[in-house]
């Protein structure tokens, strides 16, 4: 009888500290979410609250001055983050989606695409630094040194693995009856993938697309020794080109107070791109075709 | 009714029709192969990655070989070592080596908990109205480009690491001879660590979360059945199961935080040394490329970066390969998410 005793009050603290650890097991994991978000509510309001004052017009029309001097904007960075991203684009998109094809239309399940998948993923890995080192000694040489060219190949074949594993998972949503109503109809393989499949998918497409540009709209390191950088207008592909993410590190390292107001400004005209991007691409992500997927 | 002739064969208006449409077998082939040759392209890059970067680091490899990694020469005049010299081309990588090995590990020191915490209470504990505001917010981190995060480090956290942080660790650790004082100005391995478990942060908290999320309910409810806690629960039904996959996420932030560039440049002080303390300056890898590439003063100090740049290629691509490995185990090869 007393052995029951004893038992129920071991049992009776033992069900209290069990809960008690259940307690602080997620107080614990409120706690890191708290300490996770803090930051990022820092980092964002801090880009506010510093260069929300320096957007001005002269910001977006001007190219920077001489050094030293205050004033001037980053209207050639602007320019040439574009022409940047332009050529990128033109390089990564349309061979990002042929692979993205390839894995989802051609070789579902073969060891091939198993392969082609594993080495994009793999790919989107390495870092930026050593693509830029790499591009450098393919494209830099004596006769054209850093150029616009060089700058938009180096972001372009960072886009390549995004762009194809993104096209991949929304050419694979599109339901079977949509390809085999077309087959059926007699359209052509390639004619019903193109304007069938593809265009089916296109909203998913697109967005991934958009995903991958606003991951290289923000990259600096592959530009340092490739585009290189540059404090006048040029927007000539064989010469080096300035670039938002290029300026805003510049100006942060150099010891003038006006161009660290100037890189705050920069800074958050480049995050407010890139949110906009990933919350359309979200947005976008969430209906349609696409609902209730990723 | 035959209306035309192709050949020999007579053909159909409806046959004609679909002719002129470029419903033929060579079109069908023609456009497969482009399609072959688009995923094909990205083996191409890797390859071209690799033999650009091999033959760069040609000549420094030539003169030094292995040793580039572990070497220290000794200044005849301070009697200090000394391993990065470009003037008289001494080129050791062994301050890089240690500066990213240690940035990286105090950042998964720091982000694993965190990380694992986080995506415990969004699975498991986070009621369902508020998980999507969160997740977004968790996935708008990962979107900030590192030079951002830079930016942000270099004035907002190394004065806070200088005026309050640092001499706190001086005082109460500095027994243990890793938090010496004597770098007041904030910068060092302590910075990049904090940077670069921010950044590290998202990868492996949303991968975690994917990787909790494949684990079947019915490992949940069994648990329950039995009478668990909610944490035991999860401990026991979630974490146990899934915990291939939390090793993968892991050794994935850790490829991440060996390639970070930007970040790391602008708060680790750019000094080619190795220190014992924690608070010292130091270099990384992608640092010394990032700052000094542009401006090599002679083949063998740029054939010395592009070695540096080979030696991080390599490592990343055998981390993220094992990790990709590692996830993919757990969630059976389902397209994951790219971040």
């Amino acid at each position: 009888m007393a052995e029951v005793r004893t038992q129920r009050a071991e049992n009776r603290l033992r069900s209290r500290i069990r809960w008690v650890i259940d307690a602080c097991a997620t107080g614990l994991a409120v706690l890191s979410t708290l300490l996770v978000v803090a930051p990022l509510l820092a980092i964002f309001g801090y880009l506010i609250y510093k260069g929300a004052s320096s957007l001005n017009l002269t910001f977006f029309t001007q190219i920077p001055k001489p050094e030293g001097e205050v004033g001037g904007g980053m209207a050639n960075a602007i320019v040439g983050s574009g022409v940047l991203l332009g050529l990128a684009s033109l390089i990564g998109v349309p061979i990002g989606i042929g692979g993205g094809i390839f894995l989802a239309e051609f070789g579902r399940g073969t060891k091939l695409a198993n392969a082609v998948r594993f080495t994009a993923d793999v790919l989107n890995g390495v870092p930026s630094i050593v693509m830029g080192v790499a591009v450098y000694g393919l494209v830099v040489s004596p006769r054209m040194p850093f150029s616009a060219i060089a700058g938009g190949v180096a972001l372009g074949i960072m886009m390549i693995p995004t762009v194809t594993r993104t096209t991949e998972e929304m050419l694979l949503m599109v339901p079977h009856s949509v390809r085999e109503a077309a087959l059926a109809l007699g359209v052509p393989n390639w004619r019903s993938v193109l304007s069938i499949t593809v265009k089916t998918a296109s909203p998913g497409i697109i967005t991934g697309c958009m995903l991958a540009f606003a991951r290289v709209a923000g990259e600096t390191a592959p530009l340092i020794f490739t585009a290189f950088g540059n404090s006048n207008w040029s927007v000539a592909l064989d010469r080096p080109i300035s670039a938002l993410p290029l300026e805003i590190y510049r100006y942060a390292i150099s010891p003038y107070e006006d161009q660290h107001r100037q890189a705050w400004a920069a800074a958050l005209v480049l995050v407010v791109l890139i949110v906009a991007a990933v919350a359309l691409v979200r947005y976008v992500a969430g209906r349609g075709v696409l609902k209730g997927a990723s | 009714m035959p209306v035309g002739n192709r050949g020999a064969v007579e053909v159909s208006v409806i046959r004609g029709f679909l002719l002129s449409r470029g419903n033929s077998a060579i079109a069908d082939r023609g456009f497969q192969w482009l399609m072959v040759l688009c995923a094909l392209s990205i083996f191409g890059i890797v390859v071209l990655i690799a033999s650009e970067l091999v033959r760069g680091s040609q000549l420094s490899w030539a003169g030094t070989g292995f040793r580039f990694f572990i070497s220290k020469f000794v200044d005849p005049d301070t009697k200090l070592p000394q391993y990065w010299d470009p003037v008289n081309g001494h080129f050791s990588a062994l301050p890089f080596v240690y500066g990213t090995l240690v940035s990286s590990f105090l950042a998964l020191l720091l982000a694993v908990p965190l990380a694992i915490g986080t995506a415990v209470f969004l699975t498991e504990m986070c009621p369902r109205w508020l998980r999507t505001p969160l997740a977004f917010l968790t996935e708008l981190l990962a979107a900030i480009p590192s030079v951002i995060y830079g930016l942000w480090a270099m004035f907002v956290l190394v004065p806070l690491l200088r005026a309050h942080v640092n001499p706190w660790l001086t005082r109460l650790f500095g027994w243990t001879g890793f938090f010496g004082d004597d770098n007041p100005t904030g910068l060092g391995f302590v910075a990049a660590g904090v940077i670069l478990a921010i950044m590290i942060l998202p990868i492996i908290s949303s991968l975690t979360r994917e990787v909790m999320n494949a684990v079947p309910g019915s490992q949940r409810e069994a648990a329950l059945a039995l009478g668990a806690t909610r944490w035991e629960m999860i401990r026991i039904g979630v974490l146990r199961n899934a915990r291939i996959g939390i090793v993968g996420a892991v050794i994935l932030g850790l490829g991440r935080a060996l390639g970070e560039t930007m970040a790391v440049t602008m708060v680790i002080g750019n000094t080619p040394q190795i220190q014992r303390s924690l608070l010292a300056n130091g270099a990384s890898m992608a640092s010394v490329i990032a700052n000094e590439y542009a401006e090599a003063t002679s083949d063998l100090h740029l054939s010395a970066l592009t070695e540096i740049g080979l030696a991080l290629f390599i490592v990343t691509i055998i981390v993220n390969a094992l990790a990709r490995l590692l996830v993919w185990a757990v969630t059976r090869g389902a397209p994951a998410r790219v971040n």
